[in-house]
């Protein structure tokens, strides 16, 4: 049991990485990364939302989609518990500390539309992945995401600063960062 | 506009990949052939064109407030028959798009679309615009997965090209292919660009020179 935990999360993290491998999640990791600080919020506000989303994804799925022979609305259920999931998330944090809405704030509506987080719902459906799990792959993912769009930041900090051919500037230049850095994720491949 | 050059506009003045880029994640997931690349264009097409004419209809009753909810549960209706349609008459396709297809539901270009265009655009207009955005989201989605079909795997729809001695370039059917390749499209498409505009300036330039001489003749007889 623990050791197919420890297998999700370092598949999800490293071997399937979110962004890289799986390209989910690309509009944040290529809108939000021209900064390293701004990277890092985005990647914790996910990682918050993804966890709680494949709980509660998990929790509609089985136990209110599947008895009513309803599977086939799971995108429409889906999205609607995570638009509502982030609206609510961001009204306790609100409420409950101003100081982390003040840090994760803007980048919480975002979410809604952040593939990544749909995406998560609905591979642990296909994965038949038990709660445990369920939840484990989705925290596994986010952290993937955020290690991929915090170094990906950095480079991208790098090459304001490098002198680029005015053609490639901006996001081509960026496009092809991303490709040497997937180049260096399928170094993973084998590890599982 | 005119509903046509509303039309024409989606498919490359404005195109969602090459010029907007947005609607990333389906574009670089499933372009790993020109038949996939085709199948998620006509896919996110039949959604863009129905969303579009549903939003506008209701556009007049929608309430500013909660547009964005009946902008996703309208997509995400669309999205779902389409699914369900892939899954029963080809069930191939449904395996290599797999989870990308309930995934429209969450592509920006559609969302993009019902918030910029249909919802403040008349019917028809609303239509033309969902189609040449999603035939320009296609053109772009096919353009990506035939040039990497061909390098990656020396064939285009699965016809080999270069025959049995061909060594291909898998990286470019590999994750890491789908960035590099898009990142050099859109750097050469800057690039025809950027010459364009360049003879467009020198043939004005040289327009103004002639203009600016007989002008300052002119100056010339007034000081006179």
């Amino acid at each position: 049991m623990l050791t197919k935990l420890i297998l999700i999360l370092i598949s999800s993290i490293l071997v399937n990485n979110f962004v890289l491998v799986r390209f989910l999640g690309e509009c944040p990791f290529l809108g939000v990364s021209k900064k390293i600080e701004t990277a890092l919020g985005m990647g914790i506000a996910v990682t918050f939302v993804m966890t709680i989303a494949s709980a509660f994804a998990y929790i509609v799925y089985n136990m209110i989609l599947v008895p009513l022979g309803l599977s086939y609305l799971e995108t429409i259920a889906f999205i609607l518990v995570i638009a509502s999931l982030v609206q609510f998330v961001e009204m306790v944090i609100k409420k409950s500390s101003p100081a982390l809405h003040q840090a994760l704030g803007i980048y919480l509506p975002l979410i809604t539309t952040n593939c990544a987080v749909l995406g998560v719902a609905l591979l642990n459906v296909q994965e038949n992945y038990n709660f445990i799990e369920a939840v484990v792959n989705g925290f596994g993912s986010a952290v993937g995401f955020t290690l991929a769009i915090v170094l990906y930041a950095g480079i991208r900090e790098r090459l304001e600063l490098a002198p680029i051919s005015k053609v490639l500037e901006g996001f081509p230049i960026a496009l092809i960062g991303a490709g040497l850095m997937s180049i260096a994720f399928l170094g993973f491949q084998g590890l599982i | 506009m005119s509903i046509f050059k509303t039309f024409k506009n989606g498919i490359w003045k404005e195109n969602p990949i090459f010029i907007q880029v947005i609607g990333m994640c389906p574009t670089l997931a499933v372009t790993t052939a020109a038949i996939n690349g085709i199948a998620m264009g006509i896919a996110a097409t039949f959604v863009l064109f129905f969303s579009n004419i549903l939003i506008s209809l209701l556009r007049k009753v929608t309430p500013d407030k909660i547009r964005i909810p009946i902008f996703i549960v309208v997509i995400a209706t669309f999205t779902t028959i389409i699914g369900m349609l892939i899954k029963a008459f080809s069930p191939d396709l449904d395996k290599a798009l797999g989870i990308y297809i309930p995934l429209i539901v969450v592509n920006c270009m559609i969302m993009a679309r019902a918030e910029a265009f249909a919802y403040k655009n008349t019917v028809l207009q609303s239509a033309a615009d969902g189609l040449g955005m999603g035939l320009g989201f296609t053109l772009a989605l096919f353009i990506l997965g035939s040039i990497r079909e061909i390098i990656g795997n020396g064939s285009v729809f699965g016809i080999s090209l270069f025959g049995p001695n061909y060594q291909p370039a898998l990286i470019f059917i590999m994750p890491p292919g789908a960035f590099i390749t898009l990142g050099l499209l859109l750097g050469f498409f800057r690039l025809l660009e950027s010459v364009q505009k360049n003879r467009k300036e020198k043939s004005i330039k040289k327009k103004v020179l002639l203009g600016g001489a007989s002008h300052a003749d002119k100056a010339y007889t007034y000081t006179d």
